[in-house]
């Protein structure tokens, strides 16, 4: 058992309270999972640079003079530390230039996720803790997802903790469990995919980019997705401008939506919906099995 | 109004706001109702998704949930009338014994799972495996059914005003199903059946406890088991 969630908003007046809708949703969903907790966020898109999101298990060691040390090796950034988490914006053309830089200056860290807005912070322990860590209620945006774990297929980690990105701004959040995964992970790395962990949500979040890298939108990734995969599965996804939703075609994993003029809204049960703004007249209604659901800001505008 | 009426019904309706009672006190409340007590009708406020609200009932007491609820609402319902004035989440009325209970929206998967007897309307959709295991309870469903609905369903009647979704009534027993819509696919060893008079019967009478008279039993077909799986067949061994 997982808790997922995930805002989309349509109306840039929420965009503000977005960390604090966010957050609501996921403590209500404590306990679902009360071992990790997580949240990628899609802030508001800066001119020209870009974010990495790195981890370090030694913040006070690693995060010390990152930014003068960057900039010595060639790597003007700016550097903001939240707690264990270190967001590094750059030039979106040196974005590339973050990983094998750090992997000589600050060889420990973890890179959490990177690209023009998403942010990553994900932590064990409980959804309030880890929301109080990073501070998410001040954060603003116009999308987000999130995950509390209850852990069944790997380690209670920070980096077994959803959500997953293994490709720029995008991530994943799931609830259930894969039974093909290790085959589908082997096939991953031959086409060229990296992995950090065991988890096998992690393989669906690298199926996805994979495809998309391929040329298929989010939705047309779902799609192939409900064939290549086998298991379980209430997936939550977000890119930078898209948020979708798919279920296996069991759908014994819980999944309940809602849609207002003002937001998208994704919960694994109706509780963590209930501090939306005008709930009580959205649509609410229970994704279709096997069913593709996705939103985008640009195909909107 | 007249003020003898209104003392009666301030002393006669009990009202719980979740937002500031716990669930257990409620649930507490209707478990201690003794047999004979007047006191039986409860409104439930601000309900906002709460699991397990109003479960293991044993008296005739009238409850009326004013929002939508999480799990397993009326669970093991006996007697009881529970009315869901917005949507139930999954398991609703699970193992219900007796009584009626009302879900005024939609409802999530396995509504009405294991029930043993009483009456189940759901006004809006049910999602996949409604009436699942049922044992005797009977459902009406205004709207449509998800998938693997009615699976080894074994006494009891589903009737669905709407569409079902794939595999209905996979590896029944004896519950009895009625279709008004289409049929996505039908389940190992469930088949269309004739509808005889005795159905037609029964149909109207569960139509009308659900306050659908208007409806009308000729329009739905109905399905059973073909009782092939009941035993071993030594034919079929390959396929186990």
């Amino acid at each position: 058992m997982c808790g997922i969630v995930g805002l989309f908003l349509k109306d840039s007046r929420l965009e503000p309270q977005l960390g604090q809708l966010l957050s609501d949703m996921l403590i209500t969903m404590t306990d679902r999972g009360p071992d990790s907790a997580g949240i990628a966020i899609y802030g508001p898109s800066t001119d020209g640079r870009a974010k990495v999101t790195i981890q370090s298990a030694k913040p006070a060691v690693d995060f010390a003079n990152l930014e003068g040390d960057l900039a010595e090796a060639g790597l003007p950034a700016r550097v903001v530390v939240k707690s264990t988490h270190a967001i590094i914006a750059v030039a979106a053309a040196r974005l590339a230039d973050v990983r094998s830089v750090l992997a000589s200056l600050r060889p420990d860290v973890r890179i959490m996720g990177s690209g023009d807005s998403v942010e990553i912070y994900k932590e064990v322990g409980l959804p309030k803790d880890v929301v109080a860590r990073f501070d998410v209620r001040s954060m603003s945006g116009t999308h987000g997802i999130g995950h509390t774990r209850m852990a069944t297929e790997s380690a209670v980690t920070t980096l077994g903790a959803h959500p997953f990105s293994t490709g720029s701004d995008q991530c994943l959040v799931h609830n259930g469990s894969l039974s093909n995964h290790n085959n589908l992970r082997r096939d991953l790395i031959r086409e060229g995919m990296a992995f950090e962990t065991q988890n096998d949500s992690e393989v669906a979040a690298a199926y996805l980019t994979a495809e998309m890298a391929k040329g298929k939108d989010l939705g047309e990734a779902l799609t192939t997705a409900l064939d290549d995969l086998d298991g379980f599965f209430t997936f939550v996804v977000g890119t930078k401008s898209g948020f979708g939703v798919v279920r296996d075609p069991i759908a014994c994993k819980p999944a309940v939506m809602a849609e207002t003029d003002q937001y998208v809204a994704f919960g694994s049960e109706y509780r963590a919906l209930v501090n939306l703004p005008g709930i009580e007249d959205a649509r609410v209604w229970e994704p279709e099995p096997a069913t593709v659901y996705f939103w985008d800001h640009e195909k909107a505008a | 109004m007249d003020a003898s009426v209104k003392r009666e019904s301030l002393e006669t309706m009990r009202v719980f706001d979740l937002a500031t009672t716990p669930l257990r006190a409620l649930n507490s409340a209707l478990h201690a109702i003794a047999p004979g007590t007047n006191d039986t009708n409860f409104e439930v406020v601000n309900p906002r998704g709460s699991h397990a609200v109003a479960v293991g009932i044993d008296q005739p007491v009238t409850v009326d949930v004013k929002g939508s609820v999480g799990y397993y609402c009326a669970g093991m319902n006996d007697g009881g009338t529970v009315t869901v004035h917005g949507s139930a989440g999954p398991g609703v009325a699970e193992n219900m014994m007796s009584g009626t209970v009302v879900i005024e929206g939609d409802a999530s998967q396995y509504a009405g799972a294991t029930g043993r007897g009483g009456l189940l309307v759901i006004k809006g959709n049910a999602a996949s495996r409604c009436g699942i295991s049922m044992k005797g309870i009977d459902i009406v469903v205004h709207g449509s059914i998800g998938h693997m609905s009615a699976f080894m369903g074994q006494s009891g009647h589903l009737v669905v005003l709407g569409d079902a979704g794939d595999a209905l009534g996979d590896s029944l027993y004896e519950a009895k199903l009625f279709v008004r819509g289409s049929v996505k696919s039908l389940g190992a060893d469930c088949i269309e059946k004739e509808m005889r008079p005795e159905h037609l019967q029964k149909l109207a009478e569960l139509l009308e406890k659900a306050g659908l008279k208007e409806v009308r039993p000729e329009e739905f077909k109905r399905y059973g088991s073909a009782r092939k799986l009941y035993n071993f067949n030594i034919d079929n061994a390959d396929a186990y």
